[in-house]
């Protein structure tokens, strides 16, 4: 197990590199010159616009300022932007936001996901099965925009049920928009349950489990369920980085001042040195998830044994 | 939307060893097989359940209207979807003519509709073509190859794979000072979009591979690149098609969120750009709900066919769904 | 006051909404409804955003930091609501003629820590800003002085402007490069403030917890959430504040402002809260609290003066037929629900002398599509349009509806094709004009810094501004209108100058180097809990004027 943790740790790394190197050049190569943007309407005079260019390291080559990024990086520090702010404060503030509207998400997904998933997996080819998944589909093909715009202008503007935006940060803001960012990874959990649910209720093991005359609750809840949780969980893992991605999405939606408008409004601004820092700790965060992921296989599921 | 996840049951890049699935086929079902008839290959008997499939037939239909829509807007509507004049602009449906109204700069909302189905369709097609092919090649490689170079290629994969799809377009969006046209959104999205394909691909071929009849071409002396082509491909496309049908989708709704966002083809009538302007007018937006419900109305059952589409495709390819 | 010419690009811009949520503000996690740490009860809670730069006057060059360094510092000079220049700090400021200026102070000054303003206060924080390693953004606004040259280089030759000398305590001298009668109207700008020792001592820790000598001294400032001023004890000036203090909500998006407007959670908002999907229904929601006034903006669009089309004579009557295409009234009312002005002339109508409707040959700014129609056939007579009319403009500000909305005028109208070219960011749009390589037509528009006829037409047009030494991005040439603007500059008084003005704004309407769109008025409304809320003539409200009930 530990060795397999290493190897897993080893691979990260190569990865993480390469990743942060791609966007390096992606947001160094980005076609807004970021001193212009400081500089509005008016132009600096080239002489501000050298010694700026000095200041964020703006004259050296891509894999040099990408080094010294690294360097900073290791050491903790995660830059400053261009606005002269340490990246690390703006973080501060938005990361706690955009993790609760995750967090909201998350619950959604998997407990509303699964409810529905067991229970349409189990009373397979019903009419509560076939709604179920319509709505599944119906919640994949819309686009989260389309979702979050809808939900925003019914419930919000025309019911006055929720705020129409979010920008407070608190739990109570962030429902409407952590159940859109949730509702698409909802419908995909559905699915798998069910998948998995009707897949496993015929299995050998529940069989018997039922004829040793077991109720019904405990074989849905020790058997059915612990065996058909694997490729949720899994898919759960890998959703971690899509809801921060799909955060840039419905944080503009609904005002919701997260990560993802703080990386919007670093793209815009050409701010290399904040897109690199954002998108990186979101690549970091994806890796994570996708190893505590595979570690927990191992406790899901006891034929899983992990080789050196 | 992830096309990754879209198949609980494709292979994983990780699954050590494979547990058959229970509900075997009964006996009497075996029986019955007429063992005089000639034998079907796996894709015409995926034809003739697809075709039995209402899902199927349905979203087949959906699509190829879609398409029609696409290829021949004029035959719906015969105002310019670019003709814009100011007084005319937020009438009401049916106002001047207008079947659902004007939006704000005065556009007619029906031909705004109609004509946006070319974009996301075009952009679909294109996307989906390169990213599969990009990806198809890779994971093929990887899969075949094996040993450092699979290494490397997975790791690759990693690295784009760790990006999100619509998030690494926005960063390369900038890229483009100019504004993007319908090859660099393709060309972007398919850089991000490669990837799930390229893991599908990979585990297919891989478990293609190990299989006989591989293993008595490479006896007959057969070369690598002929066995790669003639017998491990052909046999491993199958997934593939059905995430590349599914990604379909998945493009399209990048392409309607890039332009959402701002970032998406200069100028072009597309739903996601029409959304975009549809979210100023909010507040008013009772005086004609249509500037916001025809471009989703649109681009939901556009994604919504192409989802169905690929869901029946993988029913019909994959026998343990087929029995049950 | 402080509001630049980034500002105006990015942000107050239609009303100020998706460019200041998306692009130009600061993030944060609060919208803010939660009470002020240290403000009084009758404290005015006004929206802000994050400033993008430490609070050092001469590093602000955009809205968030500038309303906040206006409230705390007085410059020698200040404007009232009507956009008059009356002295604040400066006793006076004379000059024999126009190029060597003589300042004294009022005696007895003092900054909110109790060190006196001198004289000196004044030069240092100007060298300080002009010196090229300080970086400072606001450096262009001593390039009039004397010495410029050498501290501004990229290897400055000197550490200081020769052209400023201490004489006592009290007096100050300022030599210009050359006569510019309204040099003491730009001395209320943020970059002119003085600055006490402390701060040149250490900047970088000033600039978060800065010291001034205005109405309002500083308390603390949350990151993303608050900026806190009390009131300043030791200022005894024309601006005294009439509540106890302000307190800057930092806003990210105008929604939450104007829904924390609704609910008296804020007092005051200006157009930087006032989102696009409100411009309809805001004045009906406050009553006789919405403020929609003339303002202080001017929006147009630049053709460049290379521009094969648009050279010549035949570019000369081009230019005019696209200024006849365009609808103005109907954009302003369509698209902004009449929170713009048709533009008359190229001046903002909150400036004194400014929205003139008298220019000569201002005809031309009015919707007129066959006169549109005729010209432009004369000019295909004499040298056919070729290729496409393109509009460019930074798609991450609110600019694309009227660029759209304007393109589609010119198209119906002309019968050619025009087509709106964004760019995704600012960033882009501007190196793009600044290197020239710009094609075509590009959205411009001007705020003024101070309150002058003046600024509006040297910095856009004057020959001295142009091939990139100022904003004259379309590089129009014209001796004529220089003359003008340089008999106007040594005017002897401001009617004389004005109407030198006046004719040198009937050449630009004969040559249209921009063609005026509208001007943006002032937009913002108060809560039900202040009253003498007045708006400058900058648009910015008057903070110190208004009084809360507690």
């Amino acid at each position: 197990m530990i060795w397999y943790i290493a190897r897993r740790v080893l691979q990260m790394i190569p990865v993480f590199l390469g990743a942060t190197l791609l966007v390096y050049a992606m947001a160094f190569y980005a076609g807004g010159d970021p001193i212009a943007a400081i500089a509005g309407d008016k132009p600096l005079s080239p002489a501000v616009v050298a010694q700026l260019r000095e200041q964020y390291n703006l004259d050296k080559p891509l894999i040099v300022q990408w080094l010294i990024y690294l360097g900073n990086l290791v050491r903790g520090d995660l830059g400053i932007s261009l606005q002269g702010r340490p990246i690390a404060d703006s973080l501060q503030s938005a990361f706690p936001v955009t993790f609760r509207m995750a967090l909201i998400a998350i619950v959604v997904e998997t407990v509303l996901g699964v409810a529905a998933g067991v229970i349409s997996g189990l009373k397979k080819g019903t009419i509560i099965d076939t709604a179920f998944l319509m709505v599944s589909l119906l919640v994949i093909a819309v686009p989260t925009f389309v979702i979050g715009f809808v939900a925003q202008f019914l419930l919000g503007v025309k019911l006055e049920l929720v705020p129409v935006n979010a920008s407070g940060g608190g739990f109570g803001d962030l429902i409407l928009p952590g159940c859109v960012l949730g509702v698409v990874s909802f419908a995909y959990v559905l699915r798998l349950t069910r998948t998995s649910v009707a897949e496993v209720a015929t299995a050998d093991h529940v069989r018997t489990a039922t004829a040793k005359g077991l109720s019904r609750g405990g074989v849905v809840t020790k058997h059915i369920l612990r065996n058909s949780l694997i490729p949720v969980v899994t898919f759960i893992g890998a959703d971690l980085g899509a809801l921060m991605g799909g955060a840039i999405v419905t944080e503009r939606i609904f005002n919701v001042h997260g990560i993802g408008s703080e990386l919007w409004k670093a793209i815009t601004k050409s701010d290399s040195p904040k897109i690199v820092t954002i998108v990186t700790l979101l690549v970091v965060i994806f890796l994570i998830a996708n190893l505590i992921v595979d570690l927990l296989y191992a406790v899901l599921d006891p034929r899983i044994r992990y080789a050196k | 939307m992830r096309s990754d996840v879209m198949n609980p049951d494709a292979p994983r890049a990780d699954q050590g060893h494979y547990v058959a699935p229970l509900g075997e086929t009964p006996l009497q079902e075996v029986d019955s097989v007429d063992p005089n008839a000639t034998p079907r290959s796996l894709w015409g008997e995926a034809m003739h359940t697809l075709l039995r499939n209402p899902v199927f037939v349905v979203s087949t239909l959906l699509i190829l209207f879609v398409l029609f829509v696409a290829a021949f807007p004029g035959v719906f509507t015969k105002v310019d979807p670019t003709y814009g004049v100011i007084s005319d602009s937020n009438l009401a449906p049916g106002e001047g003519g207008h079947v659902l109204g004007t939006s704000r700069q005065g556009y007619d909302i029906w031909a705004r509709t109609v004509h946006g189905a070319r974009i996301s369709v075009l952009v679909g097609f294109f996307t989906m073509l390169l990213s599969t092919l990009i990806g198809g090649t890779l994971g093929a490689i990887a899969g075949y190859v094996g040993g450092w170079l699979d290494e490397v290629l997975s790791r690759i994969n990693d690295i784009f794979f760790a990006i999100p799809l619509v998030l690494g377009a926005i960063v390369f969006a900038n890229r483009f000072p100019n504004g993007m046209n319908l090859w660099t959104v393709s060309l972007v999205l398919s850089i991000f979009g490669w990837t799930s394909i390229a893991r599908i691909m990979r585990g297919s071929v891989i478990s293609v591979k190990n299989q006989d009849f591989v293993m008595a071409s490479t006896a007959l002396g057969a070369s690598k690149t002929k066995i790669l082509l003639r017998h491990v491909i052909p046999n491993a496309i199958a997934p593939v098609i059905v995430t590349a049908t599914v990604n379909l989708g998945v493009f399209i709704v990048a392409e309607a969120t890039l332009s959402f966002l701002g970032v998406g083809i200069t100028n072009a009538v597309s739903w996601g750009a029409d959304l975009s302007s549809a979210k100023d007018s909010m507040r008013t937006l009772e005086n004609n709900p249509w500037v916001l419900f025809a471009p989703s109305i649109a681009l939901a059952l556009t994604v919504l066919s192409f989802i169905m589409m690929g869901d029946a495709v993988r029913d019909a390819l994959d026998p343990k769904a087929r029995k049950r | 006051m402080a509001i630049s010419r980034r500002s105006m690009i990015l942000g107050t811009a239609a009303a100020g909404t998706s460019a200041v949520a998306l692009a130009a503000c600061g993030g944060g996690s609060d919208g803010g409804s939660d009470g002020g740490s240290g403000a009084a009860a009758d404290a005015i809670r006004t929206n802000g955003s994050e400033p993008e730069n430490p609070l050092v006057p001469t590093n602000t060059n955009e809205t968030g930091g500038g309303k906040v360094i206006q409230s705390m510092f007085s410059g020698l000079v200040y404007y009232t609501a009507k956009g008059e220049v009356e002295n604040e700090v400066a006793e006076s400021i004379d000059s024999e003629d126009k190029q060597t200026w003589t300042i004294k102070i009022k005696s007895g000054q003092k900054f909110s820590d109790g060190s006196a303003v001198t004289a000196k206060s004044f030069v240092d924080a100007w060298n300080y800003g002009a010196l090229t390693t300080n970086a400072q953004k606001a450096q262009s606004f001593f390039e009039p002085i004397e010495g410029f040259e050498d501290v501004a280089a990229e290897t400055p030759t000197a550490e200081t402007l020769s052209g400023l000398a201490v004489v006592d305590d009290t007096t100050f001298t300022v030599k210009l490069v050359s006569p510019q009668s309204d040099f003491p109207k730009r001395l209320g700008y943020s970059a002119y403030m003085p600055l006490p020792e402390s701060a040149l001592a250490d900047m970088k820790a000033f600039g978060e917890k800065p010291v001034g000598n205005g109405p309002y001294k500083f308390e603390t400032w949350t990151h993303d959430q608050e900026i806190v001023l009390t009131v300043n004890e030791n200022y005894d000036g024309p601006r005294k504040a009439k509540n106890s203090g302000v307190t800057f909500v930092i806003y990210s998006d105008p929604e939450t402002a104007y829904n924390d407007l609704q609910t008296d959670t804020v007092d005051i908002v200006d157009s930087q809260s006032m989102p696009t999907s409100v411009l309809s229904t805001f004045e009906e929601d406050l009553g006789d609290r919405a403020v929609n006034a003339p303002g202080a903006v001017f929006q147009s669009f630049t053709i460049a003066q290379n521009d094969p089309n648009f050279s010549g004579e035949a570019g000369k009557l081009r230019r005019q037929a696209i200024s006849y295409a365009i609808d103005r009234k109907q954009i302003c009312d369509s698209l902004f629900n009449g929170t713009r002005t048709p533009a008359t002339d190229f001046v903002a109508p909150t400036i004194p002398g400014g929205g003139a409707k008298d220019i000569p040959g201002a005809e031309v700014l009015t919707f007129d599509a066959a006169k549109a129609k005729e010209l432009w056939q004369q000019a295909e007579g004499m040298q056919p349009f070729s290729g496409e009319f393109t509009l460019s403009y930074n798609a991450d500000g609110p600019h694309k509806d009227w660029v759209e909305a304007v393109c589609n005028s010119i198209k119906n109208n002309l019968g050619i094709t025009a087509t709106p070219q964004p760019f995704p960011a600012f960033g882009e749009f501007r190196k793009q004009i600044t290197d020239r390589q710009m094609k075509g037509a590009f959205r411009s528009g001007w705020q003024a810094d101070y309150p002058s006829v003046f600024n509006f037409l040297g910095p856009l047009y004057s020959t001295a501004a142009a091939d990139g030494k100022g904003s004259n991005d379309g590089d129009y040439k014209n001796p004529e209108f220089d003359g003008l603007l340089a008999e106007g500059l040594s005017a002897a008084d401001d009617a004389a100058a004005l109407e030198k003005y006046k004719a040198a704004q009937a050449i630009l309407m004969q040559d249209l180097p921009a063609i005026p769109l509208w001007y943006q008025n002032t937009l913002g409304g108060y809560s039900n809990n202040v009253s003498d809320v007045e708006f400058g003539w900058d648009t910015v409200p008057l903070c110190y004027e208004a009084t809360k009930e507690a």
